[in-house]
């Protein structure tokens, strides 16, 4: 019954793979909050992903979102006099978010999501089941 | 008793220790499969319970270490079937694969071990 390592690795990576998940709403949802300052502006946010040592077997390795970095892409100026936000010189400034970038992304974290998913329940039928034996 | 409890599991009770690691280890590279320079890593089934049954054989109070121990030494890195730029070499549908067969053998395993003790189970109560 030490298969209990499998649920710490599944559930890191589902941790992570939730913070990614989110980063990406948080992208998609401020992708036209548009600003009359280049440094106020919203940059797009990224987690930075590294392995993290599960239990005392070097070779068990989960995962965890360490930080989670802004983009260094420069925000889009664009020329709009009439905006209420526009600068004094009639520019606003857009973050550089790429939807179908995101997209992309939001489908791979939600695929890798369900895949540790089917990891924990297979994991935890296998532990059942050896907990029910001779039954 | 230990021992000898072990003896009467025969190649199972092994088997089925050797197969939670490689389970573990697979586990491990589904959840780093997004991870960067994450190198993919798997378990030589035979060797590690050829390593471990040899082991074992040295006396009954190495067993937890012997299988433990094999496990670590069988390890070795997969290499990816094609490549990707941030150095991961985790291919995201041959994991789940071999998870999923891998988490059947380890059920195969299971249902033998339980054969054997429900059969001593049969022997202890006579009915």
């Amino acid at each position: 019954m030490s298969n209990l390592p499998i649920f710490d690795v599944a559930g890191s990576a589902m941790n992570a793979q939730s913070v990614r998940l989110s980063t990406v709403a948080s992208n998609m949802a401020n992708a036209d909050s548009v600003s009359g300052d280049p440094n106020t502006v919203y940059r797009a946010k990224q987690p930075i992903f590294t392995t993290e040592q599960v239990g005392n077997n070097p070779a068990l390795q989960g995962v965890r979102a360490t930080q989670v970095l802004d983009s260094q892409a420069q925000p889009i100026k664009r020329y709009e006099p009439g905006h209420p936000l526009a600068d004094g010189n009639g520019y606003v400034y857009a973050p550089d978010i790429d939807p179908v970038a995101q997209m992309v992304d939001l489908i791979s974290a939600s695929r890798s999501y369900q895949a540790n998913v089917e990891v924990f329940n297979s994991a935890k039928e296998t532990a059942l089941a050896t907990l029910n034996m001779g039954r | 008793m230990e021992g000898s409890m072990a003896d009467f599991l025969g190649i199972h009770g092994t088997a089925l220790a050797v197969r939670e690691q490689r389970l573990q280890l697979l586990a491990a590279n589904i959840a780093n499969a997004d991870t960067p320079h994450y190198k993919a890593q798997d378990l030589d089934f035979n060797g590690a319970l050829n390593a471990a049954l040899a082991a074992q054989r040295g006396g009954p109070l190495e067993q937890g270490n012997a299988i433990s121990t094999a496990a670590t030494n069988a390890h070795y890195l997969r290499p990816s079937s094609q490549p990707s730029l941030d150095g991961n070499t985790v291919d995201g549908d041959r994991e789940n694969a071999a998870f999923a067969q891998a988490s059947l053998e380890y059920r195969a395993s299971l249902s033998f071990v339980e054969a054997k003790v429900r059969g001593m189970l049969t022997a202890i109560t006579g009915q």
